[in-house]
């Protein structure tokens, strides 16, 4: 009886004991994770209350965390300012194209290196392979000498001259990204891990590659596909530099180039900036939210080596 | 019976459906990646603007230049400090997000998309509030110094702390990226080598750096190299938060590039940009492949 009282007196303590520090551990790392989480949205708050409030409070001190007045000057500012609509739509063009071409012909061609097994289709892939170890900076300025001298395209003749090629069109954009090395390699992984022999009785009866790849095996990598296709949303979506170097005149701008109306050597206006920055975020941001799933997935999937 | 009724043996046939298929992804990966690479030194060897139109042969002349100009070697300085600074900012602080998140703590999810929610944005939009934060006058985050006591920072007004200030801005947007890769190399780790560690009583710092660590030493190279290539290119954040300045303190050898080429300095200069990029790319390709040594060496 003793002893039984005395081991049950201890258990009891031990078991406080773990029960406290458990909670503090807890208390503890929510606490930590809460004021992380702070840091990574306080830029975004700190953006929306910005383009909310009006100009005279942007520039004020003390400064304040919530506007005293509310205003939709700075939207209205941007739209009448610059050709927004253009801009969103030259953007949404060349995303949505980009899109179309990664995940079609890049599904084609990771089908064929997965599935058909043609003659040198390792050599091939793993050339293409390791060009994605090759940082872009090398073919900046190659690339621009390729669309400028592309032949017959913006006034060229059949070598490349007299013209401008591609220069300043959205398609010298889309091109150099529009089949990209990673979507072949990403979507391959997916074709991989279906079984060969899924398609055999349709190709003895002697159905086309082509029906077989389309109506077959790509309605069940659709899930592959949608992430790759976020994948290519957001990188197309959020391009600067590229697009920034071969589009000039006010008509092809895109989205993300809109910010240098309203930040220039002599002046930094902050209202219509913030305002600018949340409406080029947003359609990232609501798809985000939405398909939180294959965004995630993606990145992990783009990153686990075997 | 079935063969003769092909032309063509089922070898051959296979083989031209397959080219058939990679066909459009082989064109425009020699367009756009196998010719470019190609023309990168044939157009180093060049006196020549960002139209090309004329093109006057001067051999090595721009590599000689490369290696005399101060500035590009001051670039060069500045990506490597940042590199330094930025690299294993964001290797351990993804890390240590990604331990976090990894937990089977109540909510744990909704941390996890707010961590990933910078990478989301592109660097254009982030930059653009991170110059707003960093406002020496009125921004938030000199406001918030002042509100604890701490003295006002110069942020990105002063060569002393700008680059700094921009290493702050990648590590915020490039950590969440980062964190979900590590974080699905550690819920594919086997659950029972924990288990078997716990039970032998092993605390929580050994179980991490003695099992964790080696175990996902792979995904760890694989996150240190593109994110060190990425290092390298610094860009985008540069232009918009400080055009390079102030005193070329920010100033890199990607923005120096595309300044020579395409900017501010546009002259008869894209063939000795096109020297410097190639001058860069070797320097990140060594790089590259010491850390892929490193890899080798540790998997064995």
């Amino acid at each position: 009886m003793q002893q039984a009282i005395v081991y049950d007196g201890q258990a009891a303590r031990d078991r406080t004991r773990r029960i406290v520090k458990s909670v503090l551990g807890k208390t503890a790392l929510y606490l930590v994770m809460a004021l992380i989480a702070l840091s990574m949205v306080l830029p975004f708050y700190w953006s929306f209350v910005t383009s909310v409030r009006a100009e005279s409070e942007i520039l004020r001190l003390p400064v304040t965390l919530w506007p005293q007045t509310f205003t939709a000057a700075h939207y209205r500012y941007v739209f009448d300012t610059i050709p927004f609509m253009r801009m969103f739509l030259n953007s949404v063009a060349v995303t949505a194209i980009g899109m179309f071409t990664n995940l079609f012909f890049g599904s084609l061609a990771a089908y064929a290196f997965s599935k058909i097994r043609f003659s040198g289709h390792k050599v091939i892939f793993n050339i293409m392979l390791m060009s994605m170890m090759i940082p872009g900076v090398i073919t900046l300025i190659p690339t621009f000498f390729v669309l400028l001298r592309f032949p017959l395209a913006g006034g060229n003749n059949i070598l490349g001259q007299n013209g401008a090629g591609f220069y300043d069109s959205l398609a010298a954009v889309v091109l150099p990204g529009a089949i990209g090395v990673y979507g072949i390699f990403f979507m391959r992984q997916f074709f991989a891990s279906l079984p060969d022999d899924l398609a055999e009785s349709a190709r003895l009866d002697g159905a086309n590659e082509f029906l077989i790849f389309f109506r077959i095996y790509l309605p069940l990598v659709v899930p592959g596909l949608m992430t790759l296709g976020i994948f290519t949303f957001q990188s197309g979506w959020n391009n600067f530099m590229w697009p920034n170097i071969v589009l000039q005149s006010p008509d092809n701008q895109l989205l993300t180039m809109a910010f240098k109306f309203f930040k220039t050597p002599t002046e930094v206006n902050f209202g219509p900036l913030m305002a600018i920055s949340l409406m080029m975020a947003a359609p990232v941001l609501v798809l985000f939210v939405l398909m939180q799933k294959y965004f995630i997935q993606g990145v992990a999937l783009g990153g686990v080596k075997d | 019976m079935r063969s003769t009724r092909y032309l063509l043996s089922f070898k051959t046939r296979r083989n031209l459906i397959g080219y058939l298929f990679v066909l459009p992804a082989l064109i425009f990966f020699v367009v756009f990646v196998l010719l470019p690479l190609g023309l990168s030194v044939y157009l180093s060897f060049f006196r020549t603007d960002m139209f090309f139109s004329e093109m006057e042969f001067i051999k090595f002349a721009n590599y000689t230049r490369v290696f005399h100009d101060k500035l590009y070697w001051t670039s060069v300085r500045n990506i490597l400090v940042y590199t330094v600074m930025a690299v294993p900012l964001n290797v351990a602080f993804s890390l240590l997000l990604a331990a976090l998140v990894n937990s089977k703590l109540k909510g744990v999810k909704v941390f996890r998309v707010l961590y990933y929610l910078p990478s989301v944005t592109s660097a254009v939009a982030a930059s653009t509030v991170w110059l707003w934060l960093m406002n020496p006058g009125y921004g938030l985050l000199n406001t918030m110094l002042d509100a604890v006591g701490l003295p006002s920072a110069t942020w990105l007004s002063h060569s002393s702390s700008a680059l700094f200030s921009v290493t702050l801005v990648t590590v915020w947007q490039g950590v969440g990226a980062n964190m979900v890769i590590f974080l699905a190399a550690l819920q594919n780790m086997p659950a029972q080598v924990y288990e078997a560690a716990r039970i032998d009583g092993a605390n929580k710092f050994t179980i991490f750096f003695r099992m964790t660590l080696p175990l996902i030493a792979p995904t760890m190279f694989f996150i240190l190299t593109m994110t060190l290539i990425g290092a390298f290119q610094l860009y985008d954040q540069v232009y918009v938060l400080t055009s390079g300045g102030p005193a070329n303190s920010t100033m890199t050898p990607v923005y120096l590039i595309w300044q020579n080429s395409f900017g501010t300095n546009a002259g008869p200069q894209a063939g000795y940009a096109a020297a410097q990029s190639f001058v860069l790319f070797v320097m990140i390709m060594a790089v590259t492949i010491v850390v892929r040594r490193l890899d080798r060496d540790n998997t064995k």
